[in-house]
């Protein structure tokens, strides 16, 4: 995994709250039994004006002119604004994975579902919460200035804007190491190998039915 | 001190080991695995040259992918025709071929939608920690267990280690007294819940249902419920043990026998919430006013009494809500005051992890019934939720109903729920589907997606609109 200490780049919007997972990276696409080439299908239905199909070259599909990743002067973005409850639905990766295969490396919304929040620290993206009003600010300094860029860091755990403003977040201490180290949680949860043992043989005593059935 | 609640007696008995900065490794009992979301999980395990921990906790088997059509399906893998869908579940055999992990196959009578077929075949149990790459994986919490939905490196994560880092969830409690209405069922209670209290409601809490109309409910109408927790943005919704509960388990095939039922039934009667157990939220509902529920619009709180008015986003004074209003009539093609009684259906879905149980199939039956479905209505199809669940329906005769009526009866999987296999909605098609997911584009580019109780789809086939069910009924 990617680390993430500090990022600076241009920050676009997707404006509205509710934001699924279906809308980030419609079904058709989960087919692919990979981890990447899901960027130019991110928004898919948002972002194209035809039905988007896995395999389909998108260099030469018709671009929605109302989108705003595809206007100019998003271009090259790399932190999201967004709305209320973003990346609610679907348990399914793929969300955070065609995110990151774009090139967004931070989202900055006032709350988010759980499983796609959780999921957005595995794969080295930054989901930042700040409160609605802050957002909203935000939007609105983005929408006014052309080539807005924001300042995001991880371990002083601010938002910063072009004035020089800062804006602080919270962030669980564990998931920022992890971010930070772009560490693997599997090998770290590893580590603990013995207490797993333990517990194992524990339950297995107290709880044998729950072992050795399916098979 | 105050008492557990059924969510803290879960995880204090999962608890591995609590770290300091609030975090928790939880043993995971069963993970339950479908050709989707474990790809890349398996893959990771390859590249790092893992293992997974202990094999017997997982059970694969397909369901997004698999064609639903009797002609296409007789063929087994090989006759996919969709190359990608094809190649999906040909890497889910293979996997779990490599790594010794059980499957049940395309064409095994055991095979179904995952979260039908764990609580069916008794690989959920009570007192489990169950987790599976599918957000649904809250339905098995009806059993009196800790599920939930997991992203693809947690899959991986789970595979290898038994464990997963989690932090500890709130507590809310969802209390429905009284009685349901004949004809209103446990999908327009938890579609009432959600109306209630929004798709972000439960973010951060694991929900218990409780209360006189959830223990009067069948395990069925649990699962219903537990299922779309995940839509009022709960990653797990649970069901206390009770003789319901008991009485479901005893007997499936993975379900312990003799003395090891005795001693599981003595720890699974500890599975409910203490007397004086505190939440963090409590929320009340009535079960007489429930009526049947109906969505109108692209979120699943978007929902109204079956005699509802589609609101008028004038009327909103929040402008966030004021747009998504909007936005949503639009994509719908519905007008602001019209009633929920004039949408009038073009497809109607009888399926999906929320609504493919027996128990939901002979409701749908009971409808249609010696009746037609409506000459406006293009297809009606009826997907049961495994093999299991089919061959009970053949044996009493519900497809026979539903063929008389013009229904179509399919092979078990997830169907146009999601459309990922060949069954899917035009452009501007409306669906009374009884799913959970009424997104944008969710059954197919452009559908429309209305979601309703069995019955209440049954009875939109019939009348060719939306109607009270229990006018039918009567
Ligand atoms: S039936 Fe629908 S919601 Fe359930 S697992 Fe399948 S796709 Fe997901």
């Amino acid at each position: 995994m990617k680390s993430f200490k500090v990022i600076e780049g241009i920050a676009a919007p997707m404006d509205r709250a509710n934001v699924d997972t279906d809308l980030i990276i419609p079904k058709q696409f989960l087919k692919s039994i990979k981890r990447s080439g899901f960027g130019p299908n991110l928004f898919d239905e948002l972002r194209y004006l035809d039905e988007g199909e896995p395999g389909k070259d998108c260099s030469d599909r018709p671009l929605n002119p109302e989108f705003p990743l595809n206007l100019a002067r998003y271009q090259g973005a790399s932190i999201l604004l967004a709305r209320e409850n973003f990346g609610c639905g679907s348990s399914r990766e793929h969300a955070p994975w065609a995110l990151e295969d774009y090139g967004f490396r931070c989202i900055i919304a006032p709350s988010y579902a759980d499983i796609f929040y959780n999921n957005c620290f595995k794969n080295g993206i930054l989901p930042v919460v700040l409160e609605r009003d802050i957002v909203d600010r935000l939007f609105r300094e983005m929408y006014d200035t052309e080539g807005y860029r924001l300042i995001v860091d991880l371990p002083g755990q601010f938002v910063a804007t072009p004035s020089g403003e800062q804006f602080h977040f919270e962030v669980d201490a564990f998931r920022k190491h992890c971010l930070l180290e772009g560490l693997d949680d599997i090998g770290l949860t590893l580590q603990s190998a013995p207490a797993i043992r333990d517990y194992e043989q524990r339950w297995r005593e107290q709880s044998p039915w729950l072992f050795d059935v399916i098979s | 001190m105050a008492g557990k609640t059924l969510y803290d007696k879960l995880w204090l008995s999962h608890l591995v080991e609590a770290r300091e900065d609030g975090s928790a490794l939880i043993y995971i009992d069963r993970q339950l695995i479908h050709e989707v979301t474990s790809p890349q999980a398996f893959e990771g395990l390859r590249l790092a040259g893992r293992q997974p921990w202990r094999r017997d906790a997982n059970l694969a088997v397909p369901d997004h992918n698999v064609p639903t059509d009797s002609l296409e399906r007789s063929g087994g893998v090989a006759a996919i025709a969709d190359p990608v869908s094809r190649l999906q579940v040909q890497t889910l055999d293979e996997n779990c071929a490599d790594f010794d992990i059980v499957e049940f196959e395309i064409n095994d009578v055991r095979q179904g939608i995952v979260h039908v077929v764990g609580p069916e075949q008794g690989a959920t149990l009570p007192g489990m920690t169950v987790v599976c790459g599918d957000s649904h994986t809250s339905t098995h919490g009806a059993l009196g267990a800790l599920a939930h939905g997991i992203g693809t490196s947690e899959v991986e994560h789970a595979l290898a280690t038994q464990c997963l880092i989690q932090q500890k969830m709130k507590n809310m409690l969802v209390r429905i007294d009284g009685r349901l209405q004949t004809g209103v069922t446990a999908k327009d209670a938890v579609l009432a819940v959600i109306g209630e209290i929004g798709t972000a409601g439960g973010t951060g809490y694991a929900i218990e249902f409780g209360g006189e109309v959830v223990r009067n409910m069948s395990m069925e109408g649990r699962m219903t419920m537990c299922n779309m927790s995940i839509e009022a943005g709960a990653r797990a919704g649970m069901v206390a043990v009770d003789d319901t509960t008991l009485d479901y388990v005893r007997g499936r095939p993975y379900a312990p026998r003799d003395d090891l039922w005795e001693r599981a039934e003595v720890a699974w009667r500890e599975l409910h919430s203490d007397d004086d157990a505190q939440f963090d939220r409590v929320v009340v509902l009535r079960g007489e006013e429930i009526k049947p529920q109906v969505t109108w619009g692209t979120s699943p709180e978007m929902v109204l009494p079956v005699d509802g008015v589609l609101p008028d986003p004038a009327a909103e004074e929040n402008p966030t809500r004021r747009i998504a209003i909007e936005r949503a009539l639009q994509y719908m093609g519905l007008e602001a005051g019209s009633r929920i009684t004039d949408i009038r259906p073009d497809r109607i879905f009888i399926g999906s992890c929320t609504n493919s149980r027996i128990e939901d199939l002979r409701a749908a039956a009971e409808v249609v019934k010696g009746r037609k479905i409506a000459p406006g209505i293009k297809q009606a199809l009826v997907v049961p939720g495994s093999g299991e669940v089919k061959r009970q329906a053949e044996a009493e005769g519900l497809h026979t109903i539903f063929l008389e009526a013009g229904m179509e009866w399919r092979e078990p999987g997830c169907s146009m729920c999601l459309a990922m296999n060949a069954d899917k909605l035009g452009a501007g098609e409306h669906c009374a589907s009884t799913s959970n997911r009424n997104f944008e584009g969710r059954q197919g580019f452009g559908g429309r997606t209305h979601l309703v109780s069995p019955a209440m789809a049954a009875a939109a086939a019939v009348a060719g609109h939306f109607v009270d069910v229990r006018a039918m009924q009567e």
